[in-house]
């Protein structure tokens, strides 16, 4: 695999491959020295356009263990806030001969473009309201972990769809592990066309919840109340928040976080022996170191360097194959 | 400006009256269906006009004319139409000289078979007074390879709230009045342009889009407006929609006030079946409206925008295969009465970027009409002679006479070769912006000259060195 820019782009097999190596890679976290040797020497660029806290730590300290030299930039202060476009600060980027680059967007497809614009491998952390890979993968391999398998598996997702690029990449993440995938939130906030172009369901309210075996809660913004997508905040809670009452208690829940408390979920369930929620924090750092290691390991060349380079950098010491 | 007059009395460089020797294109397929002219001529063109059709082989050779030789033209196997009008170009000048200017869209309408533009006003600034005009009209005496008539707005500053001075305007020789690119979003505005309309006489041609439904954030943040075409394509990418009622539904209103008001317009740049449902329905129940549809609204659909490619961005956005359909049905039965690119320069700064930042507009002079014969017609979609006929009926919605292939008209036709293979920008563009949709396509079928009231105002590179 060259780049990851979207799950739509990945097949089953990719999918199991990469949460397959991330459990080799849960070994590594428990021992005293969290580190291997399997990217020395390589560059990782972290390039983030929107504010995020785990998934920019996550990547940072999953090349850190895998001992990548890596640098984040946050466009909060770098040449991005005066106005230097994207293209122009991926060429200033790229002189550094990055072997990849991690891009947070706020627009869709700007992942594709640095991909078309830079040698390096390019990771989608998140573009616009497109899709959002490395979370979707987390997601799998949380779930996978708890109940082998995702076939045949009941999962609702559940919240504000329109503005939510983690329900795109999970609806296809999960559908293409075999679940049954329901999308359900306020009309208003589910885009025309989505069971058809996602193939999934759709329902606009709980009444159906008690089918799940997976409740997935999605961010509600306070602010879509002032784009009168729904009448008031509390309306929302009232026909939406999962809640203890809600949530049956052979169900699981999920959130990509950081969760609003007491608008999307309720404080109880947050913290419940149902909540996977802290679980998919811990698996977002080995599924994406497993995401680097499939990009970077097994001696991809240098940016402009050509094969039998007097002056290539050797290739990364192998590590044992995680089981 | 008179309201009934011929194409080349709109500002050109043509348009000085020296005399040009005579042309002759011999064994030519000649094909004019408004003229009921469809066979195999001589065309014969002498001062300025079509002179004759004689039967194949038979005409005189071109005689030399005071300033000019004769030129003769072997065009067996070729064909020759009226020359194109479109109706809806941006030339970008004033303001944005560096996307395109009156030399170089001039240049790229010549190269797409066309002997007549309109230019929109939304250019930076706007053109609002009679100044403007004149200052114009005045370059593209210089500057124009084909004649060009420039539009002005209907409101001060485009911004949808008082009229611009539109009788001082249409004396200074505005063609017609737009706010294209905005729509009149002000209902009360409209109709007050529409009974003003009594005085001026000029045409009134619309950019229908409510606001409110486009830009789904809503008034308060214009800048998060629907990227595209509202539908499974845009839920899937995370794209705002703009959704296909947004136009129609202007289109239903402003029909309605065109009627009340008994007053005429284009609608520009129709995009959903909607649309052409609305202007079905005003034409039949009798109002004065007419409309127009792009080539890439007639040849691409939303899936086009699955690559995220900015160069397939525009304002309509490409919308679905039903949509596309019905607007081949409308050009077909009329419903549509002409095709107009809405040649949208844009520099490659606005385009390189992630498709929500992109600016919105393709280009689209120099591939229309081969795009729509390699698309449509040669697929036996739409019948050539409907698609020649369209490719010039812009014309009438704005008074000018359509360019004719009978003896005794202006000489406005361009030379087709129906065989011609080639990729569309492979050797360039005339155009300063490259913005195409289409660039990279497989053509078939070329334009290798434009002939302007008896001038040659564009060859074919290859074609020119053949005949010289």
């Amino acid at each position: 695999m060259r780049n990851l820019l979207a799950i739509a782009d990945l097949e089953r097999s990719d999918i199991e491959r990469i949460t397959d190596r991330a459990e080799g890679f849960a070994e590594v976290g428990r021992r005293d020295i969290k580190k291997v040797p399997t990217l020395r020497g390589r560059t990782i660029i972290n390039l983030f356009y929107e504010s995020s806290t785990r998934t920019s730590s996550s990547f940072e300290l999953a090349a850190k263990r895998l001992s990548a030299d890596v640098v984040t930039v946050k466009a909060a202060g770098s040449s991005i806030d005066k106005g230097e476009s994207l293209k122009d600060t991926i060429a200033t980027l790229s002189a550094y001969g990055p072997e990849a680059i991690v891009i947070r967007s706020p627009h869709a497809g700007a992942a594709e473009l640095v991909a078309r614009w830079s040698d390096a491998a390019v990771i989608n952390a998140g573009d616009g309201k497109h899709e959002h890979p490395s979370q979707a993968l987390l997601d799998v391999y949380t779930l996978r972990r708890r109940l082998g398998t995702l076939e045949g598996k009941r999962i609702w997702i559940v919240g504000d769809v329109l503005h939510s690029r983690v329900a795109r990449s999970n609806v296809l993440a999960f559908g293409a592990m075999g679940a049954e995938v329901t999308v359900c939130g306020p009309p208003t906030l589910i885009p025309r066309g989505f069971e058809t172009a996602l193939g999934c369901r759709v329902s606009y309210d709980l009444a159906g919840l008690g089918e799940a075996d997976v409740v997935y809660a999605l961010r509600m913004q306070r602010e879509r109340m002032r784009e009168s997508f729904v009448p008031s905040i509390r309306e929302y809670a009232a026909q939406y928040q999962i809640d203890s009452r809600r949530l049956g208690s052979r169900q699981l829940l999920m959130h990509p976080g950081p969760v609003n408390r007491g608008i999307e979920l309720s404080p109880e369930v947050i913290d419940g022996p149902q909540s996977l929620i802290a679980e998919q924090v811990e698996s977002g750092l080995v599924v994406r170191m497993a995401i680097l290691y499939e990009l970077l390991a097994g001696g991809r060349p240098r940016a402009g360097a050509r094969v039998g380079d007097p002056d290539q950098l050797p290739g990364p010491t192998p590590i044992k194959e995680p089981a | 400006m008179s309201d009934s007059g011929s194409i080349a009395s709109l500002d050109w460089r043509g348009g000085n009256g020296t005399a040009v020797g005579d042309l002759v294109l011999r064994r030519a397929l000649v094909l004019d269906p408004r003229a009921g002219i469809d066979g195999t001529y001589d065309v014969v063109v002498r001062d300025g006009e079509i002179a004759e059709l004689a039967d194949p082989g038979r005409a005189e050779p071109p005689s030399p004319a005071a300033g000019g030789e004769g030129e003769l033209i072997e065009a067996e196997g070729r064909a020759v139409f009226p020359a194109f009008f479109d109706p809806h170009v941006h030339l970008r000048t004033p303001g944005d000289e560096d996307e395109e200017d009156l030399e170089t869209g001039t240049r790229a309408a010549a190269a797409g078979g066309y002997c007549g533009i309109l230019a929109m006003a939304n250019t930076q600034p706007p053109v609002e007074t009679a100044a403007d005009i004149r200052a114009l009209r005045e370059r593209a005496a210089d500057d124009a390879s084909v004649p060009t008539g420039f539009l002005a707005c209907v409101t001060r500053g485009m911004e949808g709230e008082e009229l611009a001075e539109m009788a001082e305007l249409h004396d200074a020789g505005a063609a017609g009045f737009s706010d294209d690119g905005l729509p009149i979003s002000n209902a009360r505005v409209l109709r007050r342009a529409l009974q003003y309309q009594r005085l001026v006489g000029a045409q009134i041609a619309l950019h229908e889009e409510d606001h409110d439904l486009s830009r789904p954030a809503g008034a308060h943040q214009p800048h998060l407006g629907g990227a595209m075409h509202e539908g499974p394509v845009s839920a899937a990418l995370g794209l705002a929609g703009i959704p296909s009622v947004a136009e129609s539904t202007m289109i239903a209103r402003d029909a309605a006030l065109a009627a009340y008001e008994a007053a005429r317009i284009h609608v520009q740049h129709l995009s959903a079946r909607e649309s052409v449902e609305a202007v079905a329905a005003a034409k039949q129940a009798g109002v004065e409206i007419t409309c127009e549809a792009t080539p890439h609204h007639l040849t691409l659909t939303d899936e086009a925008v699955r690559s995220l490619d900015a160069r397939f961005k525009m304002n309509p956005p490409l919308r679905s295969e039903d949509d596309r359909q019905a607007l081949i049905d409308g050009l077909r039965s009329g419903v549509i009465d002409c095709v107009a690119t809405d040649h949208a320069p844009h520099s490659v700064d606005e385009k390189e970027v992630p498709f929500e930042e992109a600016a919105m507009g393709v280009t689209g002079l120099e591939t229309a009409f081969c795009v729509l014969h390699t698309d449509l017609v040669l697929p036996g979609v739409l019948e050539l002679a409907v698609l020649v006929d369209r490719m010039s009926a812009g014309a009438a919605p704005f008074g000018l006479e359509l360019p004719s292939l009978a003896p005794g008209n202006e000489a406005n036709l361009v030379l087709f070769d129906p065989e011609a293979e080639w990729e569309a920008g492979a050797e360039g563009w005339e155009s300063r912006s490259h913005n195409s949709c289409f660039a990279g396509r497989a053509l078939r079928g070329r334009v290798l000259m434009t002939v302007v009231a008896g001038r040659v105002a564009y060859r074919q590179r290859s074609f020119a060195m053949g005949v010289a």
